[in-house]
């Protein structure tokens, strides 16, 4: 039977009836049409459809929809605001992707790991991307990537605001 | 892939999971961090007509000491015993064993007590909580009991839990003296099942072993025991032929299968290997070598 539940998905409330065996990879794609998620194994193994939830990085293959009521969700899309964010440009800058497919869930799961650690070495990397799979780039070019976008975050956040700036 | 429909609930209390468990108990089934149940769903090896959702239940994250044993509530996840200062620095076998459960992204949401109820013989929890000697808190609306460990898992996939109670809490005892512990996993990548694991914890009293305690992952129909290679280290000095015995006698407890992972005889070679290595390293810590 449907029920009502909220969820907040890259900060806009969203209020549907599903049915308690939605799972919320199905949620964000075929109810908000949020398709940046990918499914790729859809059997809790590559990480394709990482997202997320009140922050911490989750596969949305293996959450229920209705287990997200009342939380907060983030997803790819909600990385570009006005432009690449720092993760996007080192994907890109440093050819972190082939066919793209597992892209989004490495990169909510690089934004996971930067949030926390601004500086990961390439182990920490390696480690808290362990759970996402690519089957194109050997790895390399992604750990490349994370560390451009780690480097480029941190440039980011040490500009001295200019005298006068608006905060 | 999408489950077979069910009706869900997610109560606020205790009383009340235990309540609608009691209620569904012929095709209720409990959801924690459902990293194994939901596959199980969606795969439609599981079906059931309920679902109780105990994630909205507040305290059953604890994870401290308390009266003389370490307790790990029922929503104790991986991640956060892979964190955990108190096991770090007291529970060696705990913080070796929680980073090499599954991968990142599903040790965020997946618990102890969800992967012991599960019982999936290739589990890494379950030889955890035979080496050291856990006792399992099960709920039921007509009140609790305690089973140990090594009375709790019956066979593949299944323990002595009832439909209508819920694994509450684990309890270890606390670390009393010199005491080490060693978990050591051998997988073909992260994520996959265990080809093998063992599990170590050793007590050590007055110089010799006082107890050991030795259990096997993925080589058997549930997590064993190695009841002879625990008993012949009792009360002896950890010299080489020691551990070489125990290590053949742990290697003699396993009961491998051979499959893509490895054959029969690789496998009982990597326990004995294990379980030498494992207990070098819990004698370490055991004497303050970290």
């Amino acid at each position: 039977m449907a029920r009502p539940i909220t969820i907040t998905v890259n900060g806009d409330k969203h209020s549907l009836e599903v049915e308690p065996r939605l799972l919320l990879v199905h949620f964000i794609r075929e109810r908000l049409r949020l398709t940046g998620t990918h499914i790729g194994c859809d059997t809790t193994h590559c990480g394709a459809c990482t997202v997320l939830l009140d922050g911490v990085p989750v596969k949305s293959c293996t959450v229920l929809a209705v287990q997200a009521d009342g939380r907060q969700v983030t997803t790819v899309e909600s990385l570009a605001v006005g432009g690449l964010h720092p993760i996007q440009e080192g994907f890109k800058q440093e050819h972190g992707l082939q066919c793209g497919f597992c892209t989004p869930g490495m990169m909510m799961s690089s934004f996971a790991l930067l949030q926390e650690k601004p500086d990961p070495t390439e182990d920490e990397i390696r480690w808290a991307l362990s759970g996402n799979i690519c089957r194109c780039t050997g790895y390399m070019n992604i750990v490349k990537s994370v560390r451009y976008a780690a480097q480029k975050m941190k440039a980011a956040a040490a500009v001295p605001v200019e005298a006068g700036a608006r905060s | 892939m999408l489950p077979a429909a069910f009706e869900y609930a997610s109560p606020g209390t205790l009383d009340e999971a235990l309540a609608l468990l009691d209620q569904h108990a012929d095709d209720g089934k409990v959801l924690a961090g459902g990293q194994s149940l939901i596959p199980l769903l969606k795969l439609r090896l599981a079906s059931p007509a309920f679902l109780v959702d105990i994630n909205r239940i507040p305290d059953l994250d604890v994870l401290e000491e308390r009266d003389g044993a370490l307790v790990i509530g029922a929503l104790v996840r991986h991640k956060t015993a892979e964190r955990s200062s108190l096991l770090a620095n007291r529970y060696a076998v705990l913080a070796e064993a929680a980073p090499q459960v599954a991968d990142p992204l599903v040790r965020n949401r997946g618990t102890l007590a969800g992967s012991l109820a599960h019982a999936d013989p290739s589990g890494d929890w379950g030889s955890v909580m035979l080496a050291v000697d856990a006792e399992f808190v099960l709920r039921s609306r007509s009140g609790s009991r305690t089973v140990k460990a090594r009375d709790f898992f019956s066979g593949p996939f299944s323990t002595l839990l009832q439909p209508n109670e819920i694994l509450t809490e684990i309890r270890i005892p606390a670390r009393r003296g010199p005491t080490g512990g060693a978990y050591l996993k051998l997988e073909r990548k992260v994520g996959d099942f265990a080809t093998v694991g063992v599990a170590i914890q050793l007590q050590m009293d007055d110089g010799k072993v006082g107890t050991a305690g030795i259990a096997l992952t993925a080589v058997g129909p549930q997590n064993i025991k190695a009841t002879e290679a625990e008993a012949a280290l009792k009360g002896q000095t950890l010299n080489d032929k020691v551990i070489k015995e125990a290590g053949q006698l742990a290697a003699k407890a396993a009961e491998p299968r051979a499959d893509l992972r490895g054959s029969e005889a690789y496998k009982r070679n990597v326990v004995r290997i294990f379980t030498e290595r494992g207990l070098k390293r819990a004698y370490e810590r055991a004497r303050g070598g970290g």
